[in-house]
């Protein structure tokens, strides 16, 4: 387990280094010199020169970025132009909000697709199968973003029932939290149950005609037992699999949604970063967000053997 | 004299043969529902975004500010926006663009993800590096890299295709990659190498073609995708520049003014879902019948 831990983590470092120096060339592509940008048109030729030197962008590309690994490897991940602030601490301060967000989604996701992914399975080949797989294809289909529109027309617009953007912490009570986090939560979620509720209904199937669950319902044991201890234990895993899957891909969603609801979170402090071009921000976020990519699948990895003991990390290449 | 008995019979043969293929092949395409129901969809989208435009009644630029914010009616089915522009109309020319950039995302990136692919199932060295390069795009969020390479190369359609094709790539490279390996290690290849074939000829002419179909129902899937991520980057301000209808600036028309004009963002919105809807069943059907073994939740 250990050596297959080392290996693992080990393995991320090349992926770090290359995502590292990917976003650090493109940000360096962008027109428009950065100094230009936070001191506005007005500012003259000395002073955007001052600041040229003050965040060292006078020196060449590859010192750089030389610099900025050698600090980030430290834990410095820079300034922010903009936001007067050390990067980390901004990551910090905009964590909060995904993390509540991120949870939630995946709560909705789970406790909606595993029931209807067992149902279909269940009831294979009729029309609660067909209407559930109908949902599933919906819900891969319709963008976040798109969704979340639709309910904020639907939720905010025509019943007037919750908020249309906005965050609060959970420190103003839950109510008021959940109720700015709701409708983000869903449109993030339903992509992920429809795929969860599939990938349950695929994995069900496959163990429902298992000789063992035979013998269970033959010795009499009672179906809610049946599907709940025998079948869904062993279907489990590939399911563990896409909602691992789902919660890497949740990164990605939160970017638009958080945009579009107004959520300070990091997606929402990645995009404006892009669009202010705060070198440092979005340099610094990718990376705490690739980071965050690579230990989730790690942990993905170590759930596997607490859910399912046959799957031995070591003897795998 | 035999000999010519035989030819004609087994010419006989033949057509008989290729249209039993033809048959069973046209029966496996009508009983594949997916397949139907995606390509009427998708065929009917096309059809509007080339021929939409010279039907249409209303100018997609057309202000008319005494005309704003009208609700759906007869003469505007889909009502008006903001500045009473036809939504309609709007949404008929965005298909030429938001679909135009779907089509380009799906041609350049398996062009690219082709040649990637190929190459780096043949030459260890190479698929090091290349692997390596595309663990890394895939790493981050798609949408976040497009967004990055939009706020560098600046908003074109051009960029917005170069930008997401660039994301798209390393998921076409990989599929092809998994296919050429496979095929690398069989008899035929074996063979033609023996018989002295060059290394470009065995990749071309032998393992490329082989990988198409897997190719085809990727490039499939990235299609939606591209539509996706050109909605959402025009959406936030960094696509293709307004006034231009893309389907993601008509969107975000919409969303500034989600509670005076609902019609705004619900029929673009639509729109897309159902364009996304044809081309995920559209792939779903055509891996089934291009690559069995692959389907996954077939039951």
């Amino acid at each position: 387990m250990k050596t297959y831990l080392l290996k693992r983590l080990l393995s991320a470092i090349p992926v770090l280094f290359i995502v590292s120096t990917i976003v650090f060339l493109i940000l360096q592509m962008t027109p428009g010199d950065p100094a230009l940008v936070i001191l506005g048109q007005e500012a003259t030729l000395e002073e955007v020169e001052d600041l040229r030197q003050q965040l060292k962008l006078d020196r060449p590309i590859y010192e750089q970025y030389f610099n900025w690994l050698f600090n980030a490897l430290q834990g410095d991940l820079g300034e922010s132009y903009f936001m007067n602030d050390s990067v980390m601490e901004a990551i910090i301060s905009h964590l909060g909000p995904t993390i509540s967000l991120g949870i939630l989604a995946e709560i909705i996701a789970i406790t909606l697709a595993i029931p209807l992914g067992i149902l279909a399975a269940r009831r294979k080949g009729t029309m609660t199968d067909q209407s559930v797989m109908a949902f599933s294809l919906l819900g891969m289909s319709i963008p976040n973003f798109l969704l979340s529109l639709f309910l904020i027309l639907m939720f905010s617009v025509f019943w007037r029932l919750l908020p249309v953007a906005g965050y609060k912490p959970l420190s103003a009570g839950l109510w008021e939290h959940l109720k700015y986090l709701l409708l983000p939560a869903f449109a993030l979620g339903t992509a992920h149950a429809a795929l969860i509720a599939r990938m349950t209904r695929s994995a069900m199937l496959e163990v429902l005609n298992a000789n063992y669950i035979k013998t269970a319902r033959a010795k009499g044991v009672k179906e809610k037992w049946v599907i709940y201890k025998h079948a869904l234990r062993n279907a489990f895993l590939p399911i563990l699999t896409v909602i691992g899957q789902s919660f890497l891909g949740l990164m990605g969603g939160t970017a638009i949604v958080e945009t579009i609801f107004a959520i300070p979170g990091i997606g929402q402090l990645i995009v404006n970063g892009v669009m202010r071009r705060d070198y440092a921000v979005v340099q610094g976020a990718v990376l705490y967000v690739t980071f965050a990519f690579v230990f989730i699948n790690l942990a993905i990895d170590m759930l596997y053997g607490i859910v399912n003991p046959q799957v031995r990390l070591d003897s795998k290449k | 004299m035999t000999s010519s008995t035989e030819n004609i019979d087994l010419h006989a043969v033949k057509t008989a043969l290729r249209k039993e293929h033809n048959s069973i092949l046209l029966r496996q395409i009508m009983s594949n529902r997916s397949l139907v129901i995606g390509f009427v969809i998708i065929a009917f989208l096309i059809l509007v975004a080339l021929f939409g435009p010279l039907v249409i009644a209303h100018d997609p630029n057309a202000m008319n500010v005494l005309n704003r914010f009208a609700p759906p009616s007869a003469t505007h089915w889909f009502g008006t926006d903001n500045l009473g522009r036809d939504v309609l109309s709007r949404v008929i020319y965005g298909a030429r663009i938001s679909m135009g950039i779907g089509v380009a995302v799906a041609i350049v990136a398996s062009l690219a993800g082709l040649i990637v692919g190929v190459y780096s199932s043949y030459y260890t060295r190479l698929d090091h590096l290349l692997m390596r390069i595309s663990d890394g795009i895939m790493a981050f969020p798609g949408l976040l890299l497009a967004l990055a390479l939009m706020a560098a190369l600046g908003g074109r359609a051009s960029n917005v295709v170069l930008a997401v094709s660039i994301v798209a790539t390393p998921y076409i490279a990989r599929v092809v990659r998994s296919e050429a390996l496979a095929l690398k290690e069989q008899t035929f290849v074996e063979a033609t190498r023996a018989l002295g074939a060059s290394d470009t000829r065995i990749i071309w002419r032998h393992i490329a073609p082989n990988t198409l179909s897997s190719l085809i129902v990727q490039a499939t899937f990235i299609f939606a995708e591209a539509i996706i991520v050109e909605a959402a980057l025009s959406f936030l301000g960094a696509g293709i520049p307004p006034p231009a209808p893309s389907w993601g600036n008509i969107l975000s028309d919409g969303k500034t003014y989600i509670y005076k004009a609902w019609w705004m963002t619900f029929f673009p919105g639509m729109t897309i879902t159902i364009a996304i809807i044809g081309l995920n069943l559209f792939g779903d059907g055509l891996r089934d019948l291009l690559d069995p073994h692959s389907s996954k939740t077939k039951n």
